[in-house]
């Protein structure tokens, strides 16, 4: 009986001395720290895995704490825990379309339409095959096809269809390890919500381009002419996009004579005037770049659809929002 | 027995990790940089020093003389678990600079079999404070060793042609036992 009690004591005793010396230990040697820190490290998974770049969760809380790194860091923890930290930081969401870019294969030769300079067969390794006279699409600029890039990604973002790589903007969480790991640099940085693209980095001109792929970028500059916001420029004969200019009207993807700009037509915008607000004050009319809305002064505007090229121009302009796109 | 054989035997003959295989998994989990790597081992040397110094003295003062033996194993993991959490306390307030360097390294030193094994033989092999500060820095210090040469290794692993299905941690674990059977050689040392 004298050995359970002291068993007992002593445990009992040194469970005790250790808590309170523990507790004052807290008291004395506490630090202030950012209460931030301590809500990003709880909603972090806490496996300490590093796979960050950082030492464990506490290291990389402090970091997304202090602005270095950015909510969606954590590549394990995925979209939930973005959303809780990003939530912690004060932020709407872990993906702010509002800026948010993803990557982009600027290439629309696949097997079907583009020519072939030899038959390899070799390793299916986009690598391995650049390194054979640069691979064995006949544009050197064009997608290889064999999957470098989706060996890389994480996040099952990209898919090969066709003997081209195809990125999901969806899935794309802005890595950047595709861009890296593509040996023909094909991949690129696209705003997220770009819908006209030039699908194409082939840099000679005319025939040449012509020669070896039916939707490769000319170099003809008619989309230059065309654009009503001065927002597409050829280049080292590649037609470029300000992306910050481009209201995505399609103007280009509808004039380029090799189908080298991306964007859907059915999926284009339409101007509507809602007539209970409209005023008729003809800054829309006067404004828009087509020249397809019709009016007079103190009567209700109308739009000809049959023109209209959806750049939104007008739904900006019109002083008392009586215009809608859809 | 000198200080010295203590110490030479702690780090290399009965190397905890190559020989004793006690503290697999910090050896395991953080050898992929050399320099996280000695940020463990630097975090090991200074736990298991001050744990098996503080677990001495609870062993002679209080266990040993109520005959209470048999609560070893409980009273010294009360003790670590502590002393782990007390140190860190401390060197949040006192060294931040030390603090930032060990990192996460120190909390997960808590429940390391390495500190409790080295306790606990501390005890079975009779020694006394000096001996068992001797003998807990030559542990360390061998883990130490022990760690940042792997992760070395692994460094250089890393980009070698290592066939696909040992890529990753077969052919660590194959690493791990050819450098602990390279230790053996050390078991014929007599100093």
């Amino acid at each position: 009986m004298n050995s359970v009690f002291n068993a007992v004591l002593t445990l009992g005793g040194l469970g005790l001395a250790f808590g309170i010396l523990l507790a004052v230990a807290s008291k004395v040697f506490h630090v202030e720290v950012d209460p931030k820190i301590t809500q990003i490290k709880e909603a972090l998974p806490g496996a300490n895995c590093g796979a960050c770049g950082y030492p464990g969760c506490d290291a990389l809380a402090k970091a997304i704490a202090e602005g270095k790194e950015a909510a969606n860091s954590c590549p394990v923890g995925g979209s939930e825990t973005a959303e809780a930290v990003s939530a912690i930081m004060g932020l709407e969401s872990g993906e702010d379309s509002e800026g948010k870019k993803v990557a982009r294969v600027l290439c629309s030769g696949c097997d079907s339409i583009s020519k072939k300079k030899f038959d390899y067969k070799g390793i299916k390794d986009c690598k391995a095959a650049s390194m054979i006279q640069g691979g064995d699409k006949s544009c050197d600029k064009g997608c290889l096809g064999y999957g470098t890039c989706l060996e890389v990604c994480n996040f099952d973002a990209i898919r090969i269809e066709d003997g081209i790589a195809i990125i999901d903007p969806e899935k794309c969480t802005a890595c950047g390890l595709c861009l890296e790991a593509c040996p023909k640099d094909v991949i690129e940085w696209v705003p997220y919500d770009q819908e006209v693209v030039v699908d194409c980095k082939n840099q000679d001109f005319g025939k040449a381009v012509k020669d070896i792929c039916e939707v490769g970028c000319i170099a003809c500059g008619i989309c230059e002419k065309n654009c009503p916001f001065d927002a597409i420029h050829v280049e080292n004969n590649i037609a470029k996009i300000d992306y910050e200019k481009c209201t995505g009207c399609m103007i280009c993807t509808e004039k380029c004579p090799t189908n080298a700009i991306s964007g859907e037509l059915e999926k284009r915008k339409k101007a509507y005037i809602i007539e209970d607000k409209c005023i008729g004050c003809t800054i829309c009319a006067k404004n828009c770049p087509v020249d397809c809305i019709d009016g007079e002064v103190k009567k209700v505007h109308v739009v000809n659809q049959e023109e209209c090229i959806g750049c939104s121009v007008c739904f900006e302009k019109c002083p008392v929002d009586a215009i809608e796109m859809r | 027995m000198n200080y010295f054989s203590i110490f030479i035997g702690a780090v290399l003959v009965n190397n905890f990790v190559l020989a004793k295989f006690l503290g697999i998994c910090p050896f395991l989990g953080v050898s992929k940089k050399v320099e996280t790597a000695l940020g463990m081992g630097i975090a090991v040397t200074f736990v298991m020093t001050l744990a098996s110094i503080m677990t001495w003295l609870v062993q002679v003062a209080i266990l040993d003389n109520f005959g209470l033996q048999y609560l070893q194993t409980i009273a010294f993991i009360l003790i670590i678990a502590s002393l782990v959490q007390f140190v860190e306390m401390f060197l949040k307030k006192s060294s931040p600079s030390l603090y930032e360097a060990l990192g996460v390294y120190l909390p997960l030193i808590t429940t390391n079999c390495a500190v409790l094994g080295l306790a606990i033989l501390n005890i079975q092999n009779e020694f006394d404070l000096m001996e068992t500060i001797v003998n807990s820095l030559g542990a360390a210090i061998g883990f130490t060793l022990a760690i940042v040469l792997f992760a070395g290794i692994r460094e250089r692993l890393e980009l070698a042609d290592v066939p696909e299905s040992l890529k990753g941690f077969p052919i660590a674990l194959i690493t791990a036992g050819l450098m602990s059977i390279a230790f053996l050689g050390f078991s014929s040392l007599s100093i």
